[in-house]
């Protein structure tokens, strides 16, 4: 999951460094991400995975970093599963 | 039956119904407030010293596209289309207007769009001076903007003015200026007798993305509206707006700081209708008839 995410996060998030560079738990917003690009990843994500983020998920915690991108994603696949 | 607002603004003249909701004519009693309110706001503005520059309400096509609006608000823009045909497509545009169908089918989008916002204007023509002096700018506007959003709500107008004041500069500089405003913003409409609210807001961004971009905005408090009950005690009317854009317009624009750096922008709006339409609501639908005190303050 995580390098699907890394994917997207380089092919989507319009970022001025490699991602690469980032750990998992870099903020993202302090990296350069912006309001706009992190909407496309959003949407990207939500592509990839098959999946829809509830509104409560939709806010700049849930895209704050690799992991929490992750975690985001978990919690909602979990729920499918359950 | 109790009549609404917008009912009792039409008996008495102070608007003229189009037959459009959201348009409307206005009186010289309302354009005497909304004059003399401006005036009010240009006393509170005038200690620190701006550009004054007065837009058309219509904006250059390709400065509204480079803006970003149709990313966030594509359900509000509005773009002025006209007939560009020949004689024969003339002749075929009238037979369609007579028997009664779309005629505005074939008509072509021109290179101005109406002006979503008071501002949109102005950060194109400032870029295009080149970096900004030492110290930023500050720049005084007012226009007539259109909202695509029809509404029996009177301030809730399709055609509307904003009057703005624009901050350009580094952060610390154009935060200074909004939290100076915030501060302003109150005094000016406790000067007219109104009450006073202010509480953390977001813009109305299309879909579902737009839901995310409004929790953004809400999360960093990049913007706040100052709200006065108008229509409603419950679901007050924000009546001025004081945003800080980070460096958004900047990166859009190429705006640059004196030092090169990527400038960031505020600005505090003003929406004239509402602010009227609360003046009336609250103190009565004949000026002559307003407390001394909110006459003094207007009218002097």
């Amino acid at each position: 999951m995580t390098t699907k995410i890394r994917e997207l996060l380089a092919k989507h998030g319009a970022l001025p460094v490699s991602v690469e560079t980032l750990a998992d738990t870099t903020d993202l917003y302090e990296a350069g991400l912006s309001s706009f690009a992190s909407v496309q990843l959003m949407l990207a994500l939500e592509d990839a995975f098959d999946v829809e983020f509830p509104e409560t998920l939709l806010n700049r915690k849930s895209f704050a970093s690799i992991a929490a991108i992750r975690d985001a994603l978990a919690s909602l696949t979990e729920e499918a599963v359950a | 039956m109790q009549t609404s607002l917008l009912d009792r603004l039409f008996d008495a003249g102070l608007l003229i119904d189009t037959g459009v909701d959201g348009l409307y004519g206005r009186s010289g009693a309302f354009e005497d407030v909304i004059q003399r309110f401006e005036g009010l706001i240009s006393a509170f503005g005038s200690s620190s010293p701006s550009e004054v520059i007065r837009f058309p309400p219509g904006m250059n096509r390709s400065h509204f596209e480079g803006s970003g609006y149709m990313k966030s608000f594509p359900q509000l823009a509005g773009t002025v289309h006209s007939f560009c045909g020949c004689e024969l497509d003339h002749v075929n545009l009238l037979q369609c207007m007579a028997e009664g169908n779309d005629w505005t089918k074939d008509q072509k989008a021109t290179d101005i769009v109406l002006t979503p916002a008071a501002c949109y204007p102005l950060y194109p023509t400032i870029a295009k001076r080149g970096p900004l002096p030492a110290g930023g700018g500050l720049f005084d506007l007012q226009s007539y903007c259109f909202r695509h959003e029809p509404s029996k709500d009177p301030a809730r107008m399709q055609l509307f003015r904003m009057r703005e004041y624009v901050r350009m500069g580094t952060p610390e500089e154009v935060m200074a200026f909004r939290q100076q405003w915030m501060e302003r913003g109150q005094e000016l409409i406790a000067a007219v007798e109104l009450p006073v609210e202010i509480d953390v807001a977001n813009d109305p961004f299309f879909g579902r993305a737009g839901k995310m971009l409004a929790n953004n905005q809400r999360d960093q408090a990049l913007k706040f509206e100052l709200l006065i009950p108008v229509t409603s005690t419950a679901k007050k009317t924000a009546c001025l707006s004081f945003n800080y854009h980070q460096d958004h317009f900047g990166k859009t624009w190429g705006l640059t700081t004196a030092d090169g750096a990527v400038a960031h922008t505020a600005c505090v709006g003003f929406g004239l209708e509402r602010i009227a339409l609360a003046l009336f609501a609250h103190h009565g639908l004949d000026t002559a008839d307003w407390p001394s005190t909110v006459r003094k303050a207007l009218w002097g």
